[in-house]
């Protein structure tokens, strides 16, 4: 038996290996990490806890040794072969799989400019100890991209006392993955909090200085950060033949285009119903790909359909979105206490929900939001506009009839 | 064990949480279906999240940011990446207050 090799041991690889175990495979399962460390959770990268970058571990070396699981750090995969099944490691060695699953994430997207390499990635946790190590409160950070990471860095860094310029090429930050209007509210406190913008314009150089933008404007900084997106780590599956296109191309089970090697996560763009391939780029999608891709390579036979979520914490305020919704969706608002909740229906069906609030306050909405759009109900417009309406009591309704 | 008055049956919501800080620890104090209540540590095992804020479903609480849950009536982790027991304190109802016994 040779086993199931995972590439990757992040959020998605690390979850996979213990998912195959509680779905029952008993064979040999080897767990191959670029990085020194053991497995670690990355949300708690930006938030150093008494001046210490966290590492905070997904599990314990125990743990591994308990499920039975060969966890190589360290090391990389250089070279598929999916005919003869087997994957070439950056120390030599060559693994036979019986099946193979490809965690290999995603990496930042690099500036092209002149002086590109002096702007630091945040995606690591070296990336985030050179981050915090090297900058003070008193001194400045121009960030590079107004989007998730960025504007989560800016907040963090701005709770230091450490100046920020975050710079974005679009009109608005966070124009890619959160509902205008919260993206507004967002931009906005940010700027209550000193931070400031230079939308609309692109990078010309960094330099000693600090960056040059495409209007000739020089923003001062001792430290420049990268945040312009990431791209998925497609090589490896690239260059032993596997469909790609923006992401590791899979069927809707995880399967890439060639057999025995599924892909699950930030590096996996996996076919929708609809038509069409989506990648996302959070926790709980890295989570639960590799639980539906561990029991698929068990045996099932399932679908991958989870309703894509995720948060965003900045200062002290939530954001948390589940669905994706889309301009074209009609819009409902429901005011909160600290916050605002809003509904995007589709054709009357609830599709998505968001919702910012005060911490973690509006968590539990959001939540039984994903439960209605999972029931696949159209609730009425002015129930969800209705902060007296208790969306648990719309939930047992929908279910009850 | 010494019973302490966290606050008044009507304050927590009918399959809810709230909130109890006491003696610099916090607490969630759980209203069941059935208007038992339940009090348990008021922080997820996995990460330093406030129980209270996550969604109470039949004997269920849910971590707000991971979604790890636990029974609330034992305290036992039901789904990861919650995977270690929350401990859990005695509690009644008397006259319409809420007394836990937090030792």
């Amino acid at each position: 038996m040779d086993g199931i090799v995972i590439i990757g041991a992040g959020e998605c690889g690390t979850r996979a290996a213990f998912a195959l175990r509680e779905a029952g495979y008993r064979g040999s399962v080897t767990l191959v990490g670029a990085e020194p460390h053991l497995p670690y959770e990355r949300p708690p990268l930006s938030k150093p806890m008494n001046g210490a970058v966290q590492m905070k571990l997904i599990c314990a070396k125990d743990a591994l040794e308990a499920a039975g699981i060969d966890y190589l750090s360290g090391v990389s995969a250089s070279k598929l072969d999916a005919g003869a099944g087997t994957v070439t490691l950056s120390d030599g060695r060559v693994r036979r799989y019986e099946k193979l699953l490809l965690a290999t994430g995603a990496r930042p997207r690099r500036l092209g400019c002149p002086g590109a390499e002096r702007a630091l990635d945040f995606r690591t946790h070296a990336d985030a100890e050179t981050v915090f190590s090297n900058v003070a409160a008193g001194q400045s950070v121009a960030i590079i991209g107004g989007g998730l990471i960025g504007m989560e860095l800016a907040a963090v860094l701005r709770g230091k006392n450490v100046s920020v310029d975050v710079i974005e090429a679009a009109p608005k930050p966070l124009g890619r993955a959160v509902p205008a209007r919260f993206a507004e509210k967002l931009h906005a406190r940010h700027a209550a909090e000193g931070v400031r913008f230079h939308l609309g314009r692109g990078v010309v150089a960094v330099g000693d200085e600090g960056v040059t933008l495409t209007d000739g404007t020089l923003v001062p900084a001792d430290l420049v950060v990268g945040a312009i997106g990431v791209l998925p780590e497609t090589a490896l599956a690239e260059a032993a033949g596997l469909a790609v296109d923006n992401g590791i191309l899979t069927d809707s089970r995880l399967r890439t285009s060639v057999p025995n090697v599924f892909a699950a996560g930030d590096c996996a763009a996996v076919a929708q119903p609809a038509g069409g391939h989506i990648r996302h780029e959070s926790w709980r999608n890295a989570r639960a790909q590799a639980e539906t891709a561990a029991r698929n390579i068990a045996g099932a036979a399932e679908t991958f359909a989870a309703i894509p979520w995720f948060w965003s914490d900045q200062y002290d305020l939530g954001l948390q979105v589940a669905g994706l919704p889309r301009p074209a969706h009609q819009s409902v608002v429901r005011p909160v206490a600290g916050g605002e909740l809003a509904f995007y229906l589709d054709d009357g069906r609830l599709a998505a929900a968001a919702g910012l609030g005060i911490g973690n306050s509006l968590a539990k909405d959001i939540r039984l939001a994903e439960m209605l759009i999972a029931a696949g109900i159209s609730p009425s417009p002015a129930a969800l506009a209705d902060p007296g309406v208790n969306l648990k009591v719309l939930l047992k309704s929908a279910r009850a009839a | 064990m010494t019973w302490v008055t966290a606050c008044k049956l009507d304050d927590i919501e009918q399959e809810g949480a709230i909130r109890f800080d006491h003696g610099g620890r916090t607490f969630a104090i759980y209203r069941g279906p059935d208007d038992s209540v339940y009090c348990t540590a008021g922080l997820c095992t996995h990460e330093a999240i406030h129980l209270a804020d996550g969604l109470v479903m039949d004997f269920e609480v849910e971590c707000p940011k991971h979604s790890g849950a636990f029974d609330y009536r034992t305290g036992e982790a039901l789904r990861l990446p919650a995977c270690e027991n929350l401990k859990t304190y005695p509690a009644e109802v008397i006259d319409g207050e809420v007394r836990v016994a937090l030792g």
